[in-house]
C-alpha cells in the first residue's frame, strides 16, 4: 500500500488546494474520532489527509451578528468551556457534549460531527433546530448551507470533491429563546441514540410561541427537520395540546430503521416523546431568558 | 513517500521520532520511543487504555496520528511519578488494589490526573461519569472510583 500523504494547511485557500490536489482521494482530519477509527478499520483508503486544525479561524469561537461562527474544528471541550455559548445555545451543546468520552471531547468537532454524515450524531439535531448554517469553503469561492440540507444519506454530505466545512453558524438566540436536546440510549453515557431530538423556540411577551424548530436524529437515513412540529408549538402557549400535536407530528415524521437496539414501533412512539420532552425544557428556557 | 520528522515535547523532554501518516501517535509512543505505559486496547478510542494528555487536553493516542504530535506537548503516565515518588493516584490505586490485570490502570491514572487538575474536588458522579471512556473488565470500578476520591482528598489536604 503506498504511504497516506499529510498536508496541514495553515489557510483555507491552502487547504482547498489541498483537498482539489487529492483528486477526490482527500479526507478532511479534523479531531480524527471518526477519521482514524475509519481509516484503521480500513473502511477508507485515502491518498492523502488534510489536517485542517493548523487554520486559526477552524479552531476560534467568534461573535458574529449576534450570533456565533463556531470553526469546524473547535473541540467538544472547547466549546463547552466558551460561557456565552453556552448561555446562548444550552441545547446544541446538550447534543455535542453526548459524543463519545472524555478523551473524545478533547477532539472531537462539531465540523466532524456533521461531515461524518451519521443519521444518528448527537451534534447535529441541535444545529437544525437551532437554524444553524455552514461556510463551506472549495475551488469554486465559500457558499453557505443550512445544517438540515448537509446530510443526505447515511455517511453522505452535499459536499462536493475539494469542499470542507469551515465553520457552523449560529443565529442570535434573542431574548425569550431556549433550546434542548435529548437522547434515548439504553445505558448511562458512551452510546449512540436510539432517538435524538432538539427543540429551539422563541416566546413573545405574553408568552406565545413565536418560532420552533424541532430536529430528529436516528429515526431517519439522516438527520431531520420537522417542520410539522414546529408549526404545531407556534401561536400557542406550549400547552398540552400543542405538546400532543408536536409529539404526534415527530413520530410521524419517523422513518427508522429496526434492530435489537430500537424497533420501528419503539422509535417511532420515542421521538414524539423525547420531542415532547424537549420542548418541555427549550420552553423553561425560553421563560428564564427573559 | 518518507517518513515525517516529528518534533514534538513528551512529559517536558523535547523528542523526535519518525513515522508515516498513518502510524497513531499511540504506535509511536510504544515502538519507536519505548514508552510502553501507554497501552493499546481497542483502538478504536472506546476503552481510554491509551490516554494521554496532548496539549492539555486528555486524548485517546489511538486516535491522534503521529505526524499530529508536531510542536505539541505530550505527557503520559510515564510522567505521573517523579521519580521513585508515585503520585497520589498511583499510591491510591495500590493501597486500593484498584487494578487486577493492570492493562486500563495507566489510562484510568491519566485521565483521572486530567480530572483533579480541573476539579479538585469532584463528586462520585463526576469522577464516574469524566471516566465513562475508561473502561475497565476486571475491578467493576468501585475500587478504581474509590482510589480516585482518596487521592482527591489527599491532594487537597483532607
Amino acid at each position: 500500500m503506498a504511504e497516506i500523504q499529510y498536508a496541514a494547511p495553515e489557510t483555507v485557500a491552502a487547504a482547498v488546494k489541498a483537498l482539489a490536489a487529492g483528486k477526490g482521494r482527500a479526507k478532511v482530519l479534523a479531531g480524527g474520532t471518526d477519521l482514524l477509527v475509519q481509516l484503521r478499520a480500513g473502511r477508507i483508503s485515502p491518498d492523502v489527509i488534510v489536517d485542517i486544525k493548523k487554520i486559526p479561524e477552524l479552531r476560534k469561537v467568534k461573535k458574529d451578528k449576534g450570533g456565533f461562527r463556531v470553526g469546524a474544528a473547535v473541540s467538544g471541550q472547547e466549546l463547552g468551556e466558551n460561557a456565552d455559548f453556552r448561555a446562548d445555545w444550552p441545547g446544541v451543546l446538550e447534543g455535542f457534549e453526548l459524543i463519545g468520552s472524555t478523551q473524545v471531547q478533547g477532539r472531537a468537532s462539531l465540523g466532524g460531527n456533521l461531515c461524518n454524515g451519521s443519521p444518528a450524531a448527537d451534534g447535529v439535531p441541535g444545529l437544525i433546530a437551532a437554524g444553524a448554517t455552514v461556510t463551506i469553503a472549495g475551488p469554486k469561492g465559500e457558499r453557505e448551507e443550512n445544517v438540515e440540507d448537509v446530510v443526505t444519506g447515511p455517511g453522505q454530505t452535499s459536499l462536493k470533491a475539494g469542499e470542507f466545512v469551515v465553520s457552523i453558524n449560529l443565529p442570535k438566540r434573542g431574548k425569550r429563546g431556549g433550546d434542548a436536546y435529548l437522547r434515548f440510549i439504553p445505558r448511562t453515557e458512551m452510546d449512540i441514540a436510539v432517538v435524538g431530538a432538539a427543540v429551539s423556540l422563541t416566546l413573545d411577551a405574553k408568552g406565545v410561541c413565536t418560532d420552533a424548530r424541532v430536529s430528529l436524529g436516528a429515526v431517519a437515513p439522516r438527520p431531520l427537520l420537522v417542520k410539522a412540529a414546529g408549526k404545531a408549538l407556534v401561536g400557542t402557549k406550549v400547552d398540552d395540546a400543542a405538546l400532543d400535536a408536536l409529539a404526534a407530528a415527530a413520530s410521524a415524521a419517523c422513518s427508522p430503521i429496526d434492530d435489537k437496539r430500537g424497533t420501528i414501533e419503539f422509535r417511532t412512539k420515542v421521538a414524539g416523546v423525547l420531542a415532547r420532552r424537549a420542548a418541555l425544557i427549550a420552553l423553561e428556557r425560553a421563560r428564564n431568558n427573559a | 513517500m518518507s517518513k515525517h520528522h516529528v518534533t514534538t515535547t513528551i512529559n517536558g523532554d523535547p523528542t523526535e521520532f519518525l513515522c508515516g501518516t498513518g502510524e497513531t501517535l499511540l504506535d509511536a509512543l510504544r515502538e519507536q520511543l519505548g514508552l510502553t505505559g501507554s497501552k493499546e486496547g481497542c483502538a478504536s478510542g472506546d476503552c481510554g487504555a491509551c490516554s494521554v494528555m496532548m496539549n492539555g487536553r486528555l486524548v485517546c493516542s489511538c486516535l491522534v496520528l503521529g505526524v499530529e504530535a508536531q510542536g505539541a506537548e505530550i505527557e503520559t503516565i510515564e510522567g505521573v511519578a517523579e521519580g521513585e515518588n508515585l503520585h497520589p493516584l498511583q499510591k491510591h490505586f495500590l493501597k486500593e488494589a484498584a487494578l487486577q490485570c493492570g492493562i486500563c490502570t495507566p489510562g484510568f491514572i491519566v485521565a483521572a490526573k486530567a480530572l483533579l487538575e480541573r476539579n479538585p474536588n469532584p463528586t462520585e458522579t463526576e469522577a464516574r461519569y469524566w471516566l465513562a471512556g475508561n473502561l475497565c473488565r476486571c475491578t467493576g470500578y468501585d475500587k478504581i472510583i474509590r482510589a480516585v476520591m482518596n487521592a482527591a482528598a489527599e491532594m487537597r489536604g483532607a
